[in-house]
Formats: C-alpha cells, structure tokens, sequence
C-alpha cells in the first residue's frame, strides 16, 4: 500500500502533469474558460485514465511489444465512448461545454504517457494509483487555471458572480488569457521553488531519460543502466588509475630533478 | 592625467542622439494631436491622458524597484507609451480600464519581456488589442460634442454602396445633427479616438520627425501607398477620390503609420526589410477594414506585422560593401 499512497503522491505533486510535466496543455488551455468546466474536464480525463491503466496493466503481458500503442489507443477509445455517453445522459451541460475535447481525451498525452511509462511495466493495483494520482493532478491544474479565469473574466467561482458585469475582463475567458494565466502560474511555482519542467534537479543525468530509474522497472532501461553504470565505474576507475600513474611520474621526474640540482651543485662547488 | 585610454571598435558614432531624446522628440510630434485631442474631447480627454502616462510612469518605476533593476523611467519611452495608449482610446473611455491597460503595457508587454528593446510588440498597441478584446463596447462608444455615435469610417462601411461617400457622410447615422465632410475628417472635428481625428495635427507631428530624422519615411509612405491602392481597387466604390481621402484621414491609419508602425523596437531595421514591412501593413490593414466585421484595422495590422519582423529582418540582410556578387557566402 506504501507505493499507492507514493503513487498518488506522486501524481499531485512530484510530477504534476499540467505543472511539472507541461502534458496535455490543449485542453488545458482550451477548455479552462471556467472552473467548472476545468473540474469536469479533469474528472472525465481522471476516471479514463484510471481505467485504462487497470485494463492495461492487465492486458500488459497478452498485448505484443510491437503493437502496444494500437492496443493502448483501442483500449484507451473504448472508455472515452463510454464516458462520454454517460455524460450525454447524465451531465448534458458539461458534455456541451466541453464539446469535441471529450473524445479528444483520446489522444491526451498523459493518458498514453501514463500507459506506456508505468501501466504497461506494473501490476494492478499500483498502476490504478498512479492513474488516479495523475488524474488528480490534472483536475488540480485544470481547476486552479479555471478559477483564475473565471475569476477575472467573468468575475465569478463556479457560477457563483461576486463582481458585477462592468468589472469583467473578457481577455481572460478567450484563448490569450488561458496562456498568460496559465504563464503565471508556472512562475509562481518557479519562483517558490516547486519542481516543475523548467526547474528540475535531475542530478547527473548520464542516461537521455534523466536517469530516473526507480519507476523503470523491468524495462529493457534498467539493464542499460547497469551496462552504464558498469562503463562509468571502469571510466572512474580508468580515471583514478591514470592520475595514480600521473603523480607517480611526477614524483619520479621530481626526484630525478633533485638529484640533478644536487649534481650539478656538487659540480659547481668542484668548479670553485 | 589619466593614463587610460578608451578603445572601442568601429563604427564609432558621432551623433548626440540618445534614447531619451528621440523619445522625447516623438513626445514632442505628439504635442499638436495631444492638443487638438482635448480641444476636441474637452477635460475628460486631458484626464484620460494624465492618467494613461502617470500609471505607466508608476508601474515601470515600481517594477524596476521591485526587481532591482536600473530605473530607465527618465527615458521617456514609458511617458511615450502611455501618451500612445491615451490617444488610441475614446475620450469617455473608463478610468480604471485606462489604469489596468497601462499596467498591461508596462508590465506584460515590455518589462516581462525585458523591457525597452526586447518587448515583441508596441506596448501601447498590445494594450489596445486587450483593452479592446476585454471591453469592446467601451472601446467603440465615441462622443463627440455630446453626441454618442458611429465613427465615419463605421458609416462609410455601413453605407450603401450604390450611394455617393459624401451623401452618406452628410446623412450621418441618423444621430449626429451636424453634417460630417471629408474636411471635417481632415480638420479631425469628428468622432473617434484621442488621437486619430485630426489628420491635420498628425501629419505636422509627422513631418517634424521626418525633418529631425527621427524617423525613415520608407514605412509609413509604403504602408499608406499600399493601403490606398488597395482601398481603389477592393473597395467597391471604384475610383472614389473622396472615398479615398475618407479612408486615409478617418481612423487610425495616419497615427499608425508615423508613429507606431515605426517604432525602433519593433519595426525592420534593414531598408528593404521596412518596405516589405509597410507593404505588409497595408495588405492587412486594407483586408481588415474592408472584409473583416470592424471598420478599424490598424491595430491588430501592426501588431501582427510586429511579430513577423524578425522573419523580415532575416531575409533582408543588406549585403556589406564589397560583398557584391557573393552568393549564399561562398
């Protein structure tokens, strides 16, 4: 149970996927206009990935390696439809104001992304972690986006007004306010230090995938990896001998230097 | 004596022009539509405009302090800024609206990007265009003497085509009881912004930068050519000279071109790179204004083209003497 509670975690905060990881910024920016619309947009997009990393954590051992992705996207599809009749049947305003970007959770890269990185490689249970953490993260993006929105151009949270008509600022529910207000956001958190795509401490990161290996398990990565660390190991040692070598030859000319001056000071005092 | 000599490498300039004197130069130019504009508008013109340079005064000092950077408020650039902001809105434009397009200027537009010489637009136009996406109404209600209504360019477009300029000019919106001519658009004793009605007091400010060589006539001179040529030929009045005149002097065509189109920041510094630069406003322009849904189009004009000079610039590049006939660096 440590790694669903780690899984959520990490979802939410580490690696927030509006935030952090900058995925999915189409319906961030596009459907935001107001918190309402960010929440539902997060909740569908959270309970489709919930259950596609379920069936495919699954299926992860019957689909074949060479045709992952066409099993991810069927599996994937399946459940947007469904979702996306059940809003038709039961929440007609939200699928309305969502409209075309409901079936094109589809093609969200976090759902994909959370697919082929951590459901494809883990059981069950954690892989349904992951996805609510993740979907979680989403809704909180989207939710703190469309607040920000609603607040400023429509003067309102969640259809509760508090500023009258005449103090609305417009900009901000149409498309240029979704990328400043999300901008702002981004440097907020740059500035109190969260981690975020720009604002990373990857460490020495050796391998192209930043070297965070402990959610790789499994994958061919991890043998990588251990070929790597093996190369870097035997660079270091390389290294360490050859500086041995070096000093050795210096202390070596050093003392031949010495007896050299020494000769040639006994020469000199011959001379004299 | 100092033993220390300063060596730089050429071109040395030999010239006392700085920053801060060609921004008050265009300050300057600005004086007679300032002028006329609160001849026109009256005290709420004058206030708008106190407001629209104190605020961006304000919030440049501000944010310069509070980011420890060197204060540059003594330039004038955002005296100039907010001076621009001011005669592109109405003269009954809300106050708080002018404060909070300023601030939009100063801050968003050129200090987040930099501040002066780094911002990718002009700051007064961007703020227009968010003023104007925030309070269309605001931004297109015009008094003039106490009169609320259509701007001529409004009833020109409105007006039927069949129907001579200077009749539907006289007939009006139906509101106005004095009769609009072309010399009235001239004069600029008509409906509008701040700053563009008088074409006449733009035109003097215009030709004392292009004395003082302030600035290069080569874009406003192709972007009001291209824009005219383009207003004859798609603008289904035919040869309509008053037609013409109408367009050029109503709106903000004129206080674009000589003042914001050329705007160092923000406009080609290759020759051939401002006169693709002024052709390209003209296209827009004419475009906007004829076959878009608003009778105004220089704004959004200027700030798309803004955003191509970098891609102008490079293709544009000036060939250094003695490099003549080199093709493609080889």
């Amino acid at each position: 149970m440590n790694t669903c509670a780690e899984r959520l975690k990490n979802g939410i905060i580490t690696e927030n996927p509006t935030f952090v990881m900058m995925l999915g910024m189409c319906p961030t920016l596009a459907v935001t206009s107001s918190a309402i619309n960010g929440l539902g947009m997060g909740l569908t997009t959270t309970a489709v990935l919930v259950l596609s990393n379920a069936v495919i954590s699954l299926l992860r051992k019957v689909i074949p390696d060479k045709v992952r992705i066409p099993g991810f996207i069927v599996i994937v599809a399946s459940f947007v439809t469904i979702i996306q009749l059940l809003l038709q049947a039961y929440l007609p305003f939200l699928n309305k104001a969502l409209g075309v970007y409901i079936p094109l959770i589809v093609v969200n890269c976090i759902i994909l992304g959370r697919a082929e990185a951590y459901a494809s490689k883990n059981s069950v249970v954690p892989s349904l972690f992951d996805g609510l953490g993740m979907g979680l993260g989403f809704t909180f993006g989207l939710t703190c986006i469309g607040i920000c929105r609603e607040i400023l151009g429509a003067g309102s949270i969640f259809n509760i007004q508090f500023i009258p008509d005449d103090f609305h600022i417009t900009f901000f529910v149409l498309a240029p306010g979704a990328f400043l207000v999300l901008a702002f956001l981004t440097a907020i958190q740059n500035k109190l230090q969260m981690p975020s795509a720009t604002n990373t401490n990857a460490g020495d990161a050796d391998l192209a995938c930043g070297g965070n290996c402990a959610q790789c398990v499994g994958s061919s990565c991890a043998a990588n990896k251990g070929i790597l660390e093996a190369e870097r190991v035997a660079a270091k040692a390389a290294k360490a001998q050859a500086a041995k070598e070096a000093a050795a030859k210096k202390k070596a000319a050093a003392q031949k230097q010495a007896q050299d001056e020494k000769k040639s000071d006994s020469t000199e005092g011959k001379e004299d | 004596m100092s033993n220390l000599l300063n060596i730089s490498s050429s071109p040395h300039v030999r010239d006392n022009s700085s920053t801060k004197s060609i921004m008050w130069d265009v300050v300057l130019a600005l004086v007679p539509t300032t002028v006329f504009g609160i001849y026109n508008f009256g005290i709420k013109a004058a206030v708008l405009i106190a407001v629209c340079i104190v605020t961006c005064l304000l919030s440049e000092y501000i944010w310069q302090k509070c980011m420890k950077l060197p204060l540059t408020v003594s330039d004038g650039s955002a005296v100039l800024t907010g001076l621009l902001l001011a005669l592109n809105l109405s003269s009954t434009f809300p106050i708080w609206m002018a404060i909070l397009g300023s601030i939009f200027a100063i801050i968003i537009v050129k200090q987040l990007f930099g501040g002066l010489g780094q911002n990718f637009m002009n700051p007064a136009l961007g703020a227009r265009c968010f003023l104007m996406v925030s309070f269309a109404g605001s931004m297109t209600s015009f008094t003039h003497d106490g009169i609320t209504g259509a701007t001529p360019l409004a009833i020109i477009k409105n007006g039927d085509k069949a129907q001579s300029v200077a009749d539907i000019l006289a007939a009006g919106d139906g509101k106005a009881q004095e009769v609009t001519s072309v010399l009235n658009m001239f004069l600029g004793s008509i409906g509008g912004t701040i700053g563009e009605t008088s074409a006449l007091a733009l035109l003097i400010g215009a030709a004392y930068l292009l004395i003082r060589k302030i600035i290069d006539w080569k874009i406003p001179v192709c972007y009001i050519a291209t824009f005219a040529v383009f207003v004859l030929l798609f603008g289904g009045r035919g040869f309509d000279l008053m037609y013409l005149v109408a367009e050029l002097c109503g709106g903000g065509l004129l206080l674009g071109a000589f003042f914001m189109a050329t705007d160092y920041v923000t406009s080609p510094i290759t020759p051939k790179g401002k006169i693709v630069f002024g052709i390209l406003l003209g296209l827009l322009t004419g475009i906007f204004r004829i076959f878009g849904a608003s009778a105004e189009g220089v704004s959004y004009a200027i700030i798309i083209c803004n955003l191509l000079v970098p891609l102008i610039e490079r293709v544009t590049i000036p060939v250094p003497f003695g490099k003549e006939g080199v093709k493609d660096g080889k």
